[in-house]
């Protein structure tokens, strides 16, 4: 249960590095309203960045992911969360195990 | 309006409440990667104190595995730093976001919210303050579980080691995706949807393809953001 001085040291700029992004924001007043360009950029942010996450591993990483995707995807379009969290990962091993 | 200034506790219980089970289909997907981490990081040669230390320090899944993938002894820190740097800077693209949403947060609290933000926690707080304030008892909700949960499946896989399976092979990962795209799919009733959604997607794509790693999301979700800001507003 010992602690490395070297290991503690990586986790510690680990945590700084990641601190530092998460604290990007405190830069600004919080409940801050926005106009303009700027407004529908930042609106924009949540879909960016979730889609900018999530489409590697759906569109380039193997057919597998592709049709478990596209599963979740026509999912997603009308059912509750908990169905699509289901279905995704029914067809996501279902489709590795065939593409093993 | 004195009745949603002054928050009642039956309030805050049900804020707290709703907030916890936001996140309990989350945290069933999470524990298993931080089990995965946590057996990943003994073999690595990081003791089960250090693990448990890296989770409850970092709290962040991307950045903790592609470290540990690259991980010698004795730690290189600076490079493990600039790693974690690149992994994680979407997350100041996602706090400057959810700034808008923290107006009710008393001061000291702010930083405190956003040290918790990771992926599942900010998506779920910027669901929630679209429809409605977004307050101080809901966030601690989204992480009263989550966090516990990831340091403690950290450690129950340093002690476990090796002996367990790829959560991937069960298909465990998809549950990130599937929440992930649900959220998506929320947002697709707004203008310029699709242009973000296309912009994003395929910039992370080639990116991906040309160099594999962080930067696709970075990149992804700036050509997004920037397609929203300057692309054809479609109903303004």
């Amino acid at each position: 249960m010992s602690v490395d001085p070297d290991t503690l040291l990586a986790i510690l700029a680990m945590m700084a590095a990641t601190v530092a992004c998460r604290l990007v924001g405190l830069l600004l007043p919080a409940g801050i309203e926005w106009r303009g360009r700027l407004a529908a950029g930042l609106e924009a942010m949540p879909v960016a960045v979730l889609a900018a996450i999530v489409a590697p591993t759906l569109l380039a990483t193997g057919w597998a992911e592709t049709l478990a995707g596209a599963a979740v995807l026509l999912a997603a379009w009308r059912l509750p969360l908990t169905a699509v969290i289901v279905i995704g990962i029914v067809a996501a091993a279902g489709f590795r195990a065939l593409a093993a | 309006m004195s009745e949603t200034s002054f928050p009642t506790a039956d309030s805050t219980l049900t804020e707290f409440r709703d907030g916890v089970l936001a996140t309990l289909p989350a945290i069933a997907a999470a524990v298993p990667f931080a089990v995965l981490i946590g057996a990943l990081a003994v073999d690595r040669g990081l003791s089960i104190a250090e693990s448990g230390l890296m989770s409850a320090l970092v709290f962040a899944g991307a950045s903790q595995f592609v470290a540990l993938d690259g991980w010698t002894l004795p730690a290189p820190w600076l490079t493990l730093g600039l790693t974690a740097l690149v992994v994680n800077m979407r997350h100041g693209l996602m706090s400057v976001s959810l700034m808008r949403r923290l107006g009710r947060f008393p001061r000291w609290a702010r930083p405190v919210a956003l040290f918790f933000m990771v992926d599942e926690i900010w998506a779920f707080a910027e669901a929630r303050g679209r429809g409605r304030p977004l307050t101080p008892a809901f966030y601690a909700g989204l992480v009263a579980f989550f966090y516990p949960s990831w340091v403690a499946g950290t450690l129950a896989g340093a002690v476990l080691g090796r002996m367990l399976p790829d959560p991937k092979a069960f298909g465990l990962d998809f549950t990130f995706i599937a929440i992930f795209v649900f959220l998506i799919f929320t947002y697709r009733a707004r203008p310029g949807f699709a242009l973000t959604l296309l912009a994003s997607s395929g910039t992370a794509v080639l990116v991906h393809l040309v160099w594999p790693g962080a930067w696709s999301i970075m990149a992804g979700a700036l050509a997004g953001i920037l397609a929203a800001a300057f692309g054809p507003r479609a109903a303004s």
